[in-house]
């Protein structure tokens, strides 16, 4: 009986997601060129052994390392500062809390142009303000420079992903009983204290189980690169996703794209491995 | 005094801090929005006036006058729509089978679709698009649909499997020894109690591909152009035009915004159950 109800979902399930994956595992072992694919040749492991030396790769890679670390990192900050600020009690929090989650529900696309748009050397509001506060002495080219870039581009995705922090560390918030913190009041415990020893710790799962799917979305992430640099200058704002992407979109060398789409897969396997372990844990309950 | 002093200390320390936050939130969004009403003169004016002094609709005129904008719309729309039924389609049964029935591998199930959601996208965007080709899908709804449902389908299996959960297994009992069949017993006891969970579900399909731009780009052509992709090939002219930009942007953020806050709360409730239960 469930085989039938649940047939319809696999099917599709594996038309799209595993056989692609299968097809991905294949590809990585040949040169298949999209315009060329009749003299596509098994080249074993070649494409990996070209990867060992590609300079592109190290730089793509030792950049994704960067954009993975500040921007969960600074997402989870922010996104714990709204949270705590979010479970006090004011006469407008309802309508804070619906209006702090808009970024999470804005398309990639739109984001990298509506910041594409702030950074504007001559007419972005970014410049606009920084001079206007004595911050720079002439406006910046923020997103041609190479010095810049990245963490220009990692500041719009932070805007965009803090929200989904402060909205789930504010349900973990509010599971924690009042009772906690009057015991530490009575103990004589400071606000500071009262966050490092009751708050912090009652939430850790929800802060470690947020922390491990957003790390694993926000190293695959690369549409909002790809739409306010495409990867430039240079090289400048290359990660890995985004490096594997365009060796398979502009340049059509897929058995290579394939590769390198594989190596970031099997370099997420274990933020993978942690995720499921939490999250089975919940599935029984 | 001390009232008021505490009134003072809360303003300073919680009220002015979330201004702030939902400042930093709003501010690059109520941007594009003042943007794409400003007149071409006030676009290119230095230094910059934040308010538009004469605000017109003249971007938002042009970009359906004069652009293929508006046939996109429809093409987010048709995919958007499509992606969410069969979407739901699959995913209630399926959801119904892991919270009803117990059977031997329902765990590993159960998780592969979890693990499914994770994979990165340039895992699947090559041999999508190979296959796609194949079967002569590209440029055409139903291949943008599809690859929608890569990950539209995993996630609303796990989304809607805790709905079901939450519905007690008495009612299904007590259908049965009414004499009810199991297909009537969901059909008029279950799919009604879960029906939010299933509005909620299909919105974030909705939402999720009327924003998807990767896969988009990569199977649809000139005929099923979606928004996010119409949207950035303006971008690669010669000038930007950011009057229409910023119109073109603000038509396609301001709907799914308010499906956003609408379903919001329960949309909330639903992703951080897993992450707040364990």
């Amino acid at each position: 009986m469930p085989f039938w109800f649940l047939l319809p979902a696999i099917l599709i399930t594996a038309g799209v997601v595993l056989v692609p994956v299968a097809q991905t595992a294949w590809l990585s072992l040949q040169d298949y060129l999209l315009y060329d694919p009749d003299n596509a040749r098994f080249v074993g492991l070649g494409n990996f052994a070209r990867i060992a030396r590609d300079e592109v790769f190290w730089i793509s890679l030792s950049q994704s390392f960067v954009w993975i670390t500040g921007v969960v990192g600074l997402q989870f900050l922010l996104g714990l500062v709204a949270a705590l600020l979010l479970n006090q009690s004011f006469w407008w929090r309802g309508l804070a809390r619906s209006l702090v989650i808009i970024p999470w529900a804005l398309p990639s696309v739109i984001i990298g142009l509506m910041w594409t748009w702030m950074y504007d050397f001559n007419l972005g509001i970014i410049n606009d303000i920084a001079l206007r506060l004595g911050l720079i002495a002439a406006p910046i080219a923020w997103l041609a420079r190479p010095d810049t870039a990245l963490y220009a581009i990692m500041l719009a995705l932070i805007w965009q992903g803090f929200p989904f922090f402060a909205v789930t560390i504010l349900a973990g918030l509010q599971t924690v009983p009042a009772e906690l913190y009057e015991a530490a009041e009575i103990d004589g415990a400071t606000a500071r204290q009262q966050l490092f020893y009751v708050t912090l710790p009652a939430i850790a799962d929800v802060i470690a189980t947020a922390l491990l799917l957003r790390t694993i979305w926000v190293a695959n992430s690369l549409d909002v690169i790809l739409v306010m640099t495409g990867g430039g200058p240079g090289y400048a704002t290359h990660t890995l996703p985004l490096y594997a992407f365009l060796r398979a979109s502009s340049s059509m060398e897929f058995g290579y794209g394939a590769a390198l789409a594989l190596i970031l897969t099997a370099m997420l396997l274990a933020v993978v491995v942690l995720y499921v372990r939490r999250a089975a844990r919940g599935i029984e309950t | 005094m001390i009232e008021r002093r505490s009134y003072a200390r809360r303003v300073l320390e919680v009220e002015l801090p979330v201004l702030l936050i939902v400042l930093f939130a709003l501010g690059p969004y109520a941007w594009m929005i003042l943007t794409s009403l400003k007149p071409q003169v006030e676009l290119s004016a230095w230094p910059l006036n934040y308010w538009p002094r004469q605000a017109t609709l003249q971007h938002y005129n042009d970009l359906i006058a004069r652009t293929s904008f508006a046939s996109s719309l429809g093409n987010s729309l048709i995919i958007a729509i499509g992606a969410s039924l069969l979407g739901l389609g699959v995913s209630i049964p399926a959801a119904y089978a892991f919270s009803r029935f117990r059977f031997r591998g329902r765990q590993m199930l159960l998780t592969g679709f979890l693990v499914i959601n994770m994979f990165p996208v340039v895992l699947l965007i090559i041999p999508l698009f190979l296959m796609m080709r194949r079967l002569g899908l590209i440029d055409s709804f139903l291949g943008v649909i599809l690859g929608h449902s890569t990950f539209a389908i995993p996630f609303a299996i796990w989304m809607l499997t805790s709905y079901f959960n939450a519905i007690p297994k008495d009612l299904d009992e007590a259908a049965t020894i009414d004499g009810a069949s199991r297909l009537q017993t969901i059909r008029l006891i279950i799919l009604p109690l879960v029906m939010p969970g299933v509005a909620t579900a299909g919105i974030y399909i909705f939402i999720t591909s009327w924003n998807e731009y990767l896969f988009a780009m990569m199977l649809s052509g000139q005929a099923v152009r979606t928004v996010t992709v119409a949207l950035q090939l303006f971008i690669g002219e010669f000038t930007i035009q950011w009057g229409l930009l910023t119109a073109g942007g603000t038509l396609i953020a301001l709907p799914v915004t308010f499906l956003f806050l609408l379903v919001q709360r329960r949309l909330v409730g639903g992703l951080t159950a897993g992450a707040v239960k364990s």
